[in-house]
């Protein structure tokens, strides 16, 4: 799960990690009022997407006085985003970050996040800060400092100071890095975050350490421990088709193509998607039902994944483990009544209950298009939806 | 022969009372699985489809002699689990539960290293050995003994390939479902290994997701010591990076884990890769002949002339 900057930097303050002073505002005039209140010379004004690349795109401006915070609050508020993390839609821009400007003398990049090798949560660290670190990775990887951290013993001192060090800190700087860093980690550990990432953390001419950027994602899996965290959700910045089929406990992430996919399973699911890439036709989604789907979620799940208006046809893919053939065929069978469907629909069916499911696809009425296997399946719909030419 | 579990396993069922580990239970034994014990705290002392039911592992272990647990317990208790079934010194525990905290799995993690136990999962379909013993949620009817050693990050996408061995007539040693997860505890190098070192296993199928880079690992051991035929496919080659394709595992983060990434080290290595699911059987009955999974006479002189070449290589 993804959350705004400001919301990221309320939570780590709160595990005292030094943050800029600032508020969020909805509208101009909030934002001169802001700029006011936090006094410094220069504000900067930040738009919160939940998207990186903000600065290059145009949503970080600074502004020199309360008066040109409100105007270019007015310019950004309800402009469309577009950076390279948002694909070409873009994001509109609904909230500003207003922060007191700071003095910065050098920039560094700081995260933490599970490095899945290991198995253990790593402390990254750069003097690279404000650039991408999968750049860093790839042009210069010996600038990027590891520290690998026993989730018993959590991040040591030493190990804070390994890093500061490494970073070319000199020994004031190292010693307000030690409990930054700590405290970051700990935010890390108890929010249950899959990724923290100071984007830059700045050091000031004042020689202090601040999070001048902030990113906190949350593990989905955890998220039953932290039921408050469901405040911070913002569903505008997710595609609402696929906040629907959250709802249903069904895992669907919308593509560009016009074939409709409905899969049990993410391996197979995104095996589908190949071959129908594969056979010279276009995915329109990832969707995977999960194994034990009910009658209910597979209908509400057409139901999702006609919505697109892109979709030319749909690929029913199912291979019956504990998500039995005739429970799927049911189904197919009540969304195609209850949703008039009138694209091609191709249902590859295996497994468990596989009879019953193919009689009861042959005597409803509709013309389903039974495939044998997956290849069959993906020619037959490709060919359909009018997607290999 | 097969690896990891045969006609000698004695298994637990940790979560027996629960509705999925009630019904796996069943389809278990009826199987052939030895289920000799379940565990649920609290309803020690009672039995369950006629398996007795004990409060700890360790009370099931000490009672019963089981060697290998299986576990079915809800996401919250599920790290836990995982680790009485080490504290009890199991061999093997195999955690199928989807859903468990990363930094859940950090600590359990860290905490078998210094145990005896190898854990397969969590969230996966567990593990076969065709016409031996069934451990996991995978549909038994697919499969069929014989030697081809299958392991994936997927569940559904495993019983699509062995379906597809099964109807060419080839049969499988052993299935392992390793989990779509970025912390798991058998890996594509572990199984593999296994595989390599299993005199009946003759080929091996290595089903791999996007993410992470296990599956580069596991090639760079292939291109070393692996002299049996390796058919190799990924899934997401079509995924877009920074969206996680259901598994908490499968996703390209920061350019890396691309198919296309994975595909090249897999091609480094000498693996016969498919880029259609649909070929990893014809795949696998191109190599081996269909003969490998009926009979052993063919596969025998194959293993014998692999020898010799290795001998050869060894004298130079």
């Amino acid at each position: 799960m993804k959350i705004h900057e400001y919301q990221a930097k309320s939570i780590l303050a709160r595990f005292g990690v030094p943050v800029p002073r600032g508020e969020v505002v909805l509208k101009k005039d909030e934002a001169r009022a802001a700029a006011q209140r936090l006094g410094t010379k220069v504000v900067v004004v930040k738009a919160q997407i939940h998207a990186g690349g903000r600065g290059k795109a145009g949503g970080v401006k600074l502004a020199k006085s309360p008066d040109e915070a409100a105007s270019l609050a007015e310019h950004m508020i309800g402009m469309k985003l577009i950076t390279p993390q948002t694909g070409a839609e873009g994001r509109i821009v609904r909230r500003l970050l207003i922060e007191e400007g700071l003095d910065i003398q050098r920039e560094i990049y700081l995260s933490i996040l599970v490095d899945r090798a290991s198995g253990m949560p790593v402390f990254m660290a750069s003097t690279a800060g404000g650039m991408e670190i999968e750049e860093v990775a790839k042009e210069r990887p010996e600038a990027i400092l590891r520290e690998p951290i026993s989730p018993a013993t959590g991040l040591l001192a030493f190990q804070a100071r390994k890093l500061a060090f490494g970073l070319g800190f000199a020994a004031d700087t190292v010693n307000a890095a030690v409990p930054f860093f700590q405290s970051l980690y700990r935010a890390f550990i108890e929010t249950d975050a899959s990724l923290v990432e100071i984007n830059p953390c700045v050091v000031t001419r004042d020689g202090r350490l601040v999070a001048l950027d902030a990113k906190v994602n949350f593990d989905d899996n955890a998220l039953y421990r932290h039921p408050d965290y469901n405040d911070l959700r913002d569903l505008d910045e997710e595609t609402p088709l696929e906040v629907e089929a959250s709802k249903f406990k069904l895992n669907y992430i919308k593509l560009d193509g016009n074939v409709g996919c409905m899969v049990n399973g993410a391996g197979l699911a995104m095996a589908t998607m190949d071959i129908i890439k594969l056979t010279g036709g276009s995915p329109a989604n990832f969707l995977d039902v999960g194994g034990g789907a009910s009658e209910e979620q597979v209908k509400n799940a057409f139901r999702i994944l006609l919505s697109d208006p892109n979709v030319r046809g749909v690929f029913v893919n199912i291979f019956g483990g504990i998500l039995r053939c005739d429970v799927l065929a049911s189904g197919v069978v009540n969304a195609a009544k209850e949703l008039k469907i009138k694209v091609p629909v191709v249902v590859r069916m295996e497994g468990t209950n596989v009879e019953q499911g193919q009689e009861i696809l042959r005597s409803s009425g509709f013309n389903f298009t039974v495939a044998n296997g997956m290849k069959d399946g993906a020619e037959k719909i490709v060919r359909l939806a009018g997607g290999s030419r | 022969m097969s690896v990891l579990v045969d006609k000698s396993t004695r298994l637990i069922v940790q979560g027996i009372t629960g509705r999925e580990g009630s019904f796996h239970a069943h389809q278990m034994i009826e199987y052939g699985t030895r289920v000799v014990a379940g565990v649920t705290p609290g309803k020690g002392g009672t039995t369950h489809l006629d398996v007795p039911v004990f409060n700890t592992v360790t009370g099931a272990v000490r009672e019963t002699g089981a060697n290998v647990s299986v576990i079915f317990v809800p996401p919250p208790f599920a790290a836990d689990a995982i680790l009485e079934g080490a504290d009890a010194a199991l061999p093997l525990v195999i955690c199928i539960t989807e859903g468990i905290p990363a930094l859940d799995m950090v600590r359990a993690a860290a905490a078998l290293e210094n145990s005896k136990t190898r854990l397969i999962g969590p969230n996966c379909p567990g593990i076969i050995s065709p016409g031996k013993c069934k451990i996991g949620i995978m549909p038994g009817s697919i499969h069929k003994e014989g030697h081809v050693g299958v392991v994936s990050r997927s569940g559904t996408l495993t019983y699509e390939a062995v379906d597809q061995l099964t109807r060419l007539g080839i049969g499988q040693s052993t299935c392992i479902g390793i989990g779509g997860d970025p912390i798991i505890g058998t890996t594509f190098l572990d199984a593999v290994r296994m595989f390599n070192e299993d005199p009946e296993t003759r080929a091996i199928v290595m089903i791999g997701e996007i993410g992470g880079n296990a599956e580069e690992i596991a090639a760079q051991y292939i291109k070393k010591s692996v002299k049996k035929p390796v058919v190799g496919f990924i899934a997401g080659q079509t995924a877009p990076p920074g969206r996680r394709m259901g598994h908490a595992g499968a996703i390209i983060s920061g350019g890396q884990g691309t198919a296309a990434d994975k595909y090249k080290a897999m091609q480094a290595a000498g693996i016969h890769t498919v880029h259609s699911p649909a070929d990893i059987g014809s795949t696998i009955a191109k190599l081996i002949g269909k003969s490998a999974g009926k009979s052993s006479s063919k596969a025998k002189s194959r293993l014998k002339s692999s020898a010799k070449k290795a001998a050869k290589r060894g004298k130079r």
